[in-house]
């Protein structure tokens, strides 16, 4: 790597080749992965990163993945990936990397899918959308505390919820598909009774999945009356 | 810089064919659907509240509502589509009119224009990205009325540039001296967004 001056270091601009330095296995098909980039900067929570995966003829993939730590995490970029199973890179992740390996990444990227400390902010998820909520819900828990934060999560069910041992009193999980006998949470998919139940008077809403997720939840958050301004949302993939 | 980086194990999977892959802009793959992507809610405009205009620097500031926008000569425009997220989408089609067309009518004193759409998305142009047979008001795509979720009744559509270039829901262009950035564009976005110069981000 050649030398940067102070403004290339900070600017995300750079591909950079980050060391993965620890895997967890968050649910059958998602696993998270911690990387350090020998140039770390803060992100904003929501904020995503780029992945580069190179073969040796000079094929190369990229994706965007969002980051799920909290910047406050020095040095480290968490990533969440869901593995689809027809996926190119999601697959890579999953069976190709280990601990050790590295990662070509740059970022943090975009400014408009992120926290900045706005409160009351309602967080709605579908799947591995909850990956970019997670990072604003984890920041906001080392940061301000006092600040209203609620996240209403949808999974299909209970072994497919990612972080579930830090999902607390802030956070509603349902389970669209099916549900162990001693679930006493919600079923079924979001609907106008959850989000009023989650639902703030003011602040904005983060909604995060796939599309028809995103379709369906900004919906019942107009319903149960956001203004349009109010929701902000990022959209994964096409399909559910 | 990483030249010469080889992700370990990689061998790829969605290689384009051969005889596609140059009209693939770099870091860009195949993609046979058409994903969406848009930054809030899907805004409902119906034909009868849709106008288009086009004001700011201009000799002519027009509107035109649907009923005069469909009068106006529309052309078949086959084009290959790049998003930022990195799917591309080859060989599709829409119908709508040139914007050489409709500046022609307004005749614009100045350089730049800023796209506005119903719902409040923005995003900047060149006069010289939006001229020359390059970029279109369109209201059909492969045969059938824009979809709601891809921009109906009528988007822009730039296919030179990263499709966030192509608002949805247009309603019109203000033609103005100066480059402004629009809404993605002042979210770490690139200020033109070439796919060929894989212009993503500021930086880029
Ligand atoms: C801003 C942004 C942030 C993202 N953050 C994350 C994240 O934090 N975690 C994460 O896991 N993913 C995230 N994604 C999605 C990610 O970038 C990839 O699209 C995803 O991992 C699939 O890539 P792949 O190479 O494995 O599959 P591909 O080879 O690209 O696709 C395989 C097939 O699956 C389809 N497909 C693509 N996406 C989906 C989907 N979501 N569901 C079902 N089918 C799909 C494709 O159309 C294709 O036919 C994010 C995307 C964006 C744009």
């Amino acid at each position: 790597m050649s030398a940067l001056t102070a403004v290339e270091q900070r600017a995300p601009g750079g591909w950079q080749i980050a060391t993965v330095e620890a895997i967890r296995v968050e649910t059958p098909r998602v696993k998270s992965y911690r990387l350090r980039p020998p140039l770390w900067m803060p992100h904003l929570p929501g904020q995503h990163y780029e992945v580069r995966l190179t073969a040796p003829d000079g094929y190369t993939a990229q994706r965007s993945y969002s980051v799920a730590s909290s910047p406050l995490e020095e040095g480290v970029v968490e990533l969440t990936v869901d593995r689809l199973d027809d996926g190119e890179v999601s697959t890579y992740f999953h069976d190709v990397l280990v601990e050790g390996d590295q990662v070509e990444v740059r970022g943090p990227f975009a400014s408009y899918f992120v926290w900045r400390g706005e409160s009351p902010t309602l967080l709605v998820g579908g799947g591995s959308g909850v990956v970019p909520l997670m990072s604003m819900l984890r920041h906001r828990r080392l940061t301000a505390l006092e600040l209203p934060m609620r996240l209403l999560y949808s999974a299909r069910s209970a072994e497919d919820v990612i972080y579930a041992d830090e999902l607390g009193a802030d956070a509603v999980v349902t389970l669209t598909r099916s549900a162990p006998p001693d679930w006493n949470g919600p079923t079924g998919r979001i609907d106008a009774e959850l989000v009023a139940r989650v639902a703030y008077d003011s602040g904005p809403a983060f909604v995060c999945g796939t599309d028809p997720f995103v379709e369906a939840a900004t919906a019942l958050l107009l319903a149960a009356g956001y203004s349009p301004e109010r929701v902000r949302t990022e959209r994964f993939g096409p399909t559910g | 810089m990483s030249g010469g980086f080889v992700s370990r194990g990689f061998g790829g999977k969605r290689r384009a064919p051969d005889d596609l892959r140059d009209r693939l802009p770099p870091g860009q793959y195949l993609e046979g659907g058409f994903p969406v992507l848009t930054a809030g809610p899907t805004p409902t405009v119906e034909t009868a509240d849709w106008s288009f205009r086009i004001d700011g620097m201009v000799a002519n500031p027009t509107e035109w509502n649907w009923q005069q926008f469909n009068a106006l000569p529309a052309e078949e425009i086959p084009c290959d589509i790049h998003c930022v997220t990195k799917w591309s989408k080859l060989d599709t089609s829409f119908r709508g009119v040139s914007l050489d067309t409709l500046l022609e009518a307004v005749e614009p004193l100045d350089a730049f224009a800023m796209a506005h759409s119903y719902g409040g998305y923005t995003t900047n142009h060149s006069l010289e990205d939006l001229s020359d047979g390059r970029a279109w008001i369109v209201t059909e795509h492969e045969g059938e009325p824009l979809p709601r979720e891809h921009g109906g009744p009528a988007r822009l559509l730039v296919p030179h540039l990263y499709f966030w270039k192509s608002a949805k829901w247009i309603a019109g262009l203000r033609v103005s001296d100066h480059d402004e950035p629009g809404f993605w564009e002042a979210n770490g976005y690139h200020r033109r967004g070439d796919p060929w110069q894989e212009q993503r981000y500021w930086t880029d």
